[in-house]
């Protein structure tokens, strides 16, 4: 490896952005072949060998195809909204420690650069929203606003949580601690668990996956702010969704799971797997689960959780004073 | 702050991975020979759209959003806390009690005066 920092960081950066856009691109297959089985269908089949081919028949698809931008839309919004979406999907990575020498940085505000970016995702959602000058898709921009303001308080205060245990906010010292002291869901009676559940849940809220997919409602919504996307920016949204999945799935799995803590096997192979299992649990409940209202959410989040997490805080305060 | 060198060159790279898939899309689309007058209408299931979509109307959850940012200012408070109740020990615990539950009283007088309902 070269010792200048600034070429280190555009190799790193290059290869970790290479292997999470092809991970999104399989994971899409993954997901209609589990969804196929749990509606006893087949999922993809014609295109290679059990269909694993399909994501390269859509990449190709949706790029041949014509981006239509409507005649009323607010053009250059309605151009910003998809990159900016996958940009801010994609940016979380880099504090997330795939094992102990492979992170693009550990920086010592990791958890927070985490929360700061996947929360603004909210934002380039509403700008679709707006920009597409359609009922459907503005209502759609409105209910993701809505959504925003519930889920982020529990959200960050159950993200809070190890920080507490850890006495860090890197991700790495993060996981360095619980390879010491024991992965968090289990350490810190109870605790750690319930911020674990709360912190999944939120993060569906997040990634507008069921029972939180409220914007996009496809029954009542169409599309939602997607509803005037065609082609490959319909396509940027689509994998801004799936690498969300992904990382956050990876973010769960850093802060409550050990990261790539394991015996055995090697750190990068737990991190995976640990990931894996959660993206699989993420899609299980995506064909499972119902939807929920705007106004539902609203109030679980508010009524329920914000009490809950900020009692868990204390609750983990209090388990570290005693401990030490 | 050369840790932050990563993150910087990170997220110009992630920042380029979508313009860039734009830009292929670009090259490689097929343009429709004829396009129809009606195409780049705003869809509104096959009808001609109602007029446009930028209108003034009630968001229903406008003093949820001013509590969002009462609680999102409360967060910035209690990250340093978070990182530094380790170092500090009982002092800190006993101290973060008061201010949550100084907070829950106000979440609580919020929820009694009806700003947590979608109205």
């Amino acid at each position: 490896m070269t010792n200048d920092p600034w070429l280190r960081a555009l190799l790193e950066g290059a290869a970790v952005v290479t292997a999470l856009m092809t991970a999104v691109a399989w994971i899409t297959w993954l997901e209609r072949k589990i969804a196929g089985r749990i509606q006893s269908r087949l999922g993809p089949t014609m295109v290679g060998p059990f269909g694993l081919l399909q994501p390269l028949a859509d990449a190709v698809k949706s790029m041949q195809k014509e981006s239509i931008v409507p005649r009323d839309a607010d053009a250059l919004l309605f151009w910003l909204a998809p990159p900016l979406t996958l940009a801010l999907a994609l940016g979380t990575a880099a504090v997330i420690p795939f094992s102990p020498g492979l992170l693009a940085s550990d920086v010592d505000i990791g958890v927070l650069y985490a929360l700061a970016l996947s929360g603004l995702l909210s934002f380039p959602i509403w700008i679709a929203g707006w920009a597409s000058n359609n009922k459907y898709s503005l209502l759609g921009g409105m209910r993701m606003v809505a959504q925003g303001i519930s889920y982020e308080i529990p959200m960050v205060l159950s993200a809070l949580v190890p920080v507490v245990l850890a006495g860090t906010l890197s991700m790495g010292g993060v996981v360095r601690h619980q390879a010491e002291h024991g992965w968090f869901v289990v350490s810190a009676p109870g605790v750690g668990f319930v911020a674990f559940l709360v912190f999944l849940l939120t993060a569906l809220a997040e990634g507008n996956r069921i029972p939180f997919d409220i914007p996009e409602a496809e029954s009542e919504l169409v599309a939602g702010p997607t509803t005037e996307y065609t082609a490959i920016q319909w396509s940027l949204f689509a994998a801004a969704e799936y690498a969300h999945s992904l990382l956050a799935s990876a973010i769960a799995a850093t802060l409550f799971l050990g990261g790539w803590d394991g015996p055995v096997l090697p750190p990068a192979v737990w991190m995976v797997l640990k990931t894996g299992a959660l993206f699989l649990l993420i899609t299980w409940l995506r064909w499972s689960l119902l939807r929920l209202r705007s106004d539902q959410l609203m109030s679980l989040c508010w009524k329920l959780l914000v009490p809950l997490t900020l009692l868990l805080l204390l609750g983990a305060g209090t388990w570290v004073t005693l401990a030490t | 702050m050369q840790s932050w060198i990563p993150v910087l060159v990170y997220l110009a790279i992630a920042s380029s991975v979508g313009v860039v898939m734009l830009g292929a899309a670009r090259v490689l689309r097929v343009r429709a020979r004829h396009v129809p007058p009606t195409r780049a209408a705003t869809y509104e299931c096959g009808e001609e759209p109602a007029g446009k979509a930028w209108i003034r109307f009630h968001p229903r959850y406008y003093l949820v959003a001013l509590v969002f940012v009462l609680f999102d200012v409360e967060t910035v408070f209690l990250a340093p806390w978070a990182l530094a109740t380790r170092a500090l020990g009982g002092y800190a615990v006993v101290e973060m009690v008061v201010f949550v539950a100084v907070l829950l009283l106000g979440w609580v007088y919020a929820w009694r005066k009806g700003a947590l309902r979608w109205q």
